[in-house]
């Protein structure tokens, strides 16, 4: 046995040169998402540790998928190697349920928790209690090209139904030119495809769930979103829908292959970015489409934050962070540097009364107005027994919304038809929703 | 021969590694034999001690459970076919004479030192994009639409995918055996006029019967855990759950401990009884 | 070795494998390309092989989002701790193994093996425990020792194929000669394996190295190898291929260099006693 301890010395001496320690005191662990906002508060952190230079910085930048799970893994097990976390709406109650994050309710003074839009702020408490701060928030809307509107001859009213959004999507559609009338989520995933399809049931009168706990995919609300969905995809949608989520969707929207795109309205600020978008200058917006005589626009509402995990030794430290990152300080701050354009937006109610804000950006109106009107306690005309809007509010969604994500994008994918896809997402809601106790 | 000083030695030497292996095995191994057991769902703070074969029953009877064997043994065999049958044309094609063999040598080998996440994405973003892919500029060049691969043809894609890291792992070994062929033998019956594929059947292919099922033996044994790949592209959509993403799903997805650890050790004795039947006939190769 | 073929024949042959080689080359060849395009030229139709402004933005780019050299030491100190690690613990195994063969060697042989077929998800559960009880999350001691013991058994294997080739009767001579097993294993067997042991190190720096499960789920920060940071880029955020490109260069370069510097002694020690 001695060979292993030596080597194990061996080894304990080859890891030790690697460690390069930092000289400052407290180092934060922050775990976060890939996407363009926080690579950008990434690049600003300099702006922090001048502010507070006993802090550093360690960031671990993982995929949205990758990052859910690590940090899921970690959080459920106690282990304790972040101190601050990224997480959505969805995880925010459940998690700070089973007393695993930090209340936020004794922030800097300066941090302003008045200042947050109601919506975003009681998504994000649980009984009054705030567990963590928004950095970005979002609903969904209609994004879609003027020039190709005018062209093909067709108007988008502010508050389209569903008819008329396939009218516009068959106008606007040439494919000979990789035109696709419209772009719509496809990969499988609660967080992907289910977002909008659960959204898209919900303004069809449709649910998850009816109070009785009983899964709802086989009435007809879901039913016809469902076949609405898929003959749009398969006429007018871009080829290998199946696998676009946002960010692939946001690509094509750039490249100027899509006429209309549903989602989240933070990607409105991308689209809009002359940089990276070949058609910056001509898009259009729209409030999330209802069907015909369903008063509901789906509901849908997101935010990126950052908690606090109960685990952290450093939450003061961690604590002083958030209240950088997600405060009007942290929005001035890009504002000065990248543009009034790109300060991450559906925060706080300050950003919509800023004049230069409104002025840059001509979707913060219609961003406002989607945010304001999302309605997570009651997300359909039906009464439901959860709460949440484009997601449902259990832990066990996750598991179960991948899974009818899957079976919805097999069918987009036309392995199986609409009826197959939604008799197994019946069933296997059922069995995974009984078994789970309800 | 040994002498009894010599086998106690060798007993001792063996022993470290014996005890890793065997705690390697065990403490996770018990650990989950005993999750398996209990009803333990971290996100809703529940864990029961004992409920019994519930979660052995809830894991096998799900329609999903069937679909994802037969999804694992259509991907391992189908990555098996392409390998070995690639391999050994592959490596019959090096051992001809050329000019650059080291050279072509080095190309065939490349995607073995690809870390999988890499090689999967890829081939995912750059070459079976249906917009902006390779293969899609390729498929439009010659007049035709393009395939949108990860959903038309998924678990073709993560096979191909696959196959092409673990081609140049059995090419190389097929080629190494190839080449220790006695080239006399083949000489002799390349003057008696034998045709090609007669030398090839009688002479070559018996020859690399052990090359071959040591290179199955091997693959099987890393393909069955196959995840990176399936990660990346598809997320287990489109029929390609293999078994090993559906205890993925309902550990961490669900966040079931106690059904993904009854998934967990099924998975563990369905591979020993693969790794059993492997070993017979490997065994039984080797020995000779 | 070299058959006497004519002319026509062999160049027949060059062609046949050049073109087969390239074909599988490809990928990795676009990728290096692609990794000095800028985004736009990156996506071009018809795509655009060698003629492009070559640039290093992207490579730029994905420095000054992560440290690179520390992910790079990382792996390294992770490929290299356990495959050292595994060789201490194997070569006196496989010794034994190969020259005190009893009944009962094949058997503990394909035991070892059979350990390797359990599922890595599966366990994740209790091995995240058991580093959050030992301490040993994000290290790198952990790794080094789990990705050891995940390798252990091709380690031990592919040793025991090539000491069952050094004749027994040099050991028979150096007995005689009264050399204890030190002396033995030191001066008489070691040179003898050299070639082996080398082969058996560069296989698994190479497994070590592009394990992708451990090394990303119980890292953070301080052992974060190559394979977490790939999972940072592993989306599109708006066009991305380059930049894609160039973080799959960077991770991969690094063990394709060594790989392609090595394969002699890689390839010559790669039978795992499949040539009699």
């Amino acid at each position: 046995m001695t060979t292993t301890i030596r080597a194990l010395l061996g080894a304990t001496a080859l890891s030790a040169i690697g460690l390069s320690a930092t000289a400052q005191d407290t180092t934060l662990t922050i775990a976060t998402v890939n996407n363009g906002d926080m690579i950008r508060m990434q690049g600003l952190t300099q702006d922090f540790t001048n502010q507070n230079p006993g802090i550093a910085l360690e960031w671990v930048t993982l995929e949205e998928n990758v990052l859910r799970q690590r940090v899921t893994q970690d959080i459920a097990t106690g282990g304790g190697q972040f101190d601050v976390l990224t997480i959505g709406t969805y995880e925010v109650p459940i998690w700070a349920n089973q007393e695993w994050l930090v209340p936020l309710d004794d922030m800097p003074e300066d941090y302003n928790a008045d200042d947050l839009l109601p919506a975003i702020r009681d998504a994000l408490s649980v009984d009054g209690t705030l567990y963590a701060a928004p950095f970005y928030g979002e609903s969904a809307m209609v994004m879609y090209r003027t020039d190709l509107a005018e062209e093909a001859g067709v108007t988008i009213p502010e508050e389209p139904t569903w008819t008329d959004i396939m009218a516009a999507a068959e106008a606007m559609t040439d494919r000979d030119n990789e035109i696709y009338g419209i772009c719509l989520r496809g990969k499988a995933g609660w967080g992907e495809n289910m977002a909008f399809l659960t959204a898209m049931a919900n303004s069809y009168g449709g649910a998850w769930f009816n109070n009785d706990w009983e899964a709802q995919f086989e009435s007809e609300p879901w039913q016809s979103a469902v076949s609405d969905y898929l003959m749009m995809m398969e006429n007018y949608g871009p080829p290998g829908a199946a696998n676009n989520g946002f960010n692939e969707n946001l690509s094509l929207f750039q490249q100027g292959k899509c006429g209309m795109w549903i989602d989240a309205t933070v990607a409105a600020s991308f689209v809009t970015d002359p940089e990276d978008s070949t058609v910056a200058d001509s898009v259009g917006y729209a409030v999330f489409p209802n069907k015909e005589g369903v008063d509901n626009h789906g509901n849908w509402l997101w935010a990126w934050s950052l908690a606090i995990p109960a685990s952290s030794e450093q939450q003061d430290a961690a604590k002083a962070f958030i209240s950088w990152a997600t405060g009007q300080g942290y929005t001035e701050l890009v504002a000065s540097e990248e543009g009034w354009r790109s300060a991450p937006p559906g925060t706080r109610t300050s950003l919509y009364e800023n004049a230069e804000y409104q002025e840059a950006a001509p979707f913060a109106e219609m961003t406002l107005n989607a945010m304001n009107a999302a309605d997570t306690i009651n997300q359909s005309v039906m009464e439901t027994p959860y709460t949440g809007g484009q997601f449902v509010a259990i832990p066990e969604f996750a598991g179960i919304g991948t899974q009818v994500g899957q079976e919805m994008s097999a069918a987009l994918a036309g392995q199986q038809s609409a009826e197959e896809a939604l008799a197994n997402a019946q069933a296997l809601t059922t069995d995974e929703i009984e078994a789970a106790g309800y | 021969m040994a002498t009894q000083h010599s086998r106690s030695a060798a007993r001792l030497m063996m022993t470290p590694a014996v005890v890793l292996l065997l705690g390697w095995m065990l403490v996770p191994l018990i650990m989950t034999l005993y999750f398996s057991f209990t009803d333990y769902r971290p996100l809703r703070g529940i864990f029961d001690c004992c409920v019994g074969f519930e979660n052995y029953e809830r894991f096998v009877t799900s329609s999903a459970f069937l679909d994802s064997v037969l999804t694992t043994l259509i991907m391992v065999g189908g990555i098996l076919a392409i390998t070995v049958i690639g391999g050994i044309l592959l490596a019959i094609l090096l051992d001809q004479p050329m000019w650059g063999q080291g050279i072509v040598r080095i190309l065939v080998i490349a995607p073995f030192f690809v870390m999988p996440t890499v090689s999967a994405l890829v081939w995912k973003n750059m070459f079976m994009d249906p917009v902006n892919g390779v293969l899609a500029h390729l498929w439009r060049a010659f007049g035709m639409a393009p395939v949108d691969w990860l959903s038309q043809a998924p678990l073709f894609s993560i096979i191909l995918i696959v196959s092409w890291q673990w081609l140049p792992f059995a090419t190389l070994i097929l080629l190494t055996a190839i080449q220790s062929l006695d080239s006399e033998q083949l000489e002799a019956s390349e003057m008696d006029g034998a045709p090609t594929l007669k030398r090839f059947w009688y002479i070559i292919l018996p020859h690399l019967s052990r090359a071959i099922t040591v290179v199955i033996l091997i693959q099987t044994i890393f393909l069955l855990s196959i995840f990176a790949e399936i990660f990346v592209t598809t997320q287990g959509s489109f029929g390609t759950r293999t078994l090993t993403y559906l205890i993925y799903q309902r550990v961490l997805e669900s966040q079931n401990v106690g059904l993904g650890s009854a998934g967990g050790i099924i998975a563990v004795i369905l591979a020993n009884i693969v790794a059993i039947f492997l070993m017979r006939i490997v065994g039984k190769n080797l020995d000779t | 070795m070299a058959r006497a073929v004519t002319p026509q024949r062999k160049t027949l042959n060059t062609i046949f494998a050049w073109a087969i080689g390239l074909t599988i080359f490809f990928p990795i060849l676009w990728t290096i390309l692609t990794s000095f395009k800028t985004e736009g030229t990156a996506i071009a139709n018809p795509p655009v092989l060698l003629f492009f402004d070559w640039t290093l933005e992207n490579y730029e780019t994905v420095q000054e989002r992560s440290n690179y050299m520390r992910y790079l030491w990382n792996s390294i100190a992770i490929a290299g701790g356990s495959t050292i690690l595994g060789l201490i613990v194997a070569v006196p195994a496989a010794w034994s193994m190969a020259f005190v063969p009893s009944k009962a060697t094949k058997n503990i042989l394909m035991w070892m093996l059979s350990t390797k077929m359990l599922p890595a998800v599966g366990v994740l559960f209790p091995i995240y425990l058991i580093c959050i009880q030992l301490g040993l999350l994000d290290s790198k001691i952990a790794l080094i020792v789990i990705l050891m013991l995940i390798n252990l058994p091709i380690i031990v294997w592919m040793l025991y194929t090539y000491f069952r080739e050094i004749p027994g009767e040099i050991l028979e001579a150096g007995r005689m000669d009264g050399a204890g097993l030190r002396e033995e294993i030191l001066y008489i067997l070691t040179p003898m394996a050299v070639p082996g042991i080398a082969s058996t190190l560069l296989l698994n720096f190479i497994l070590a190295w592009n394990e992708a499960f451990w090394t990303l789920n119980l890292t953070a920060v301080n052992a974060a190898p190559l394979t977490a940071f790939i999972a940072s880029y592993s989306s599109p955020e708006g066009l991305f291929f380059a930049k894609l490109s160039a973080a799959s260069t960077m991770a991969i370069a690094p063990i394709l260099i060594l790989g392609w510097f090595s394969q002699k002694q890689l390839v010559r020690g790669l039978t795992f006693g499949a040539v009699k």
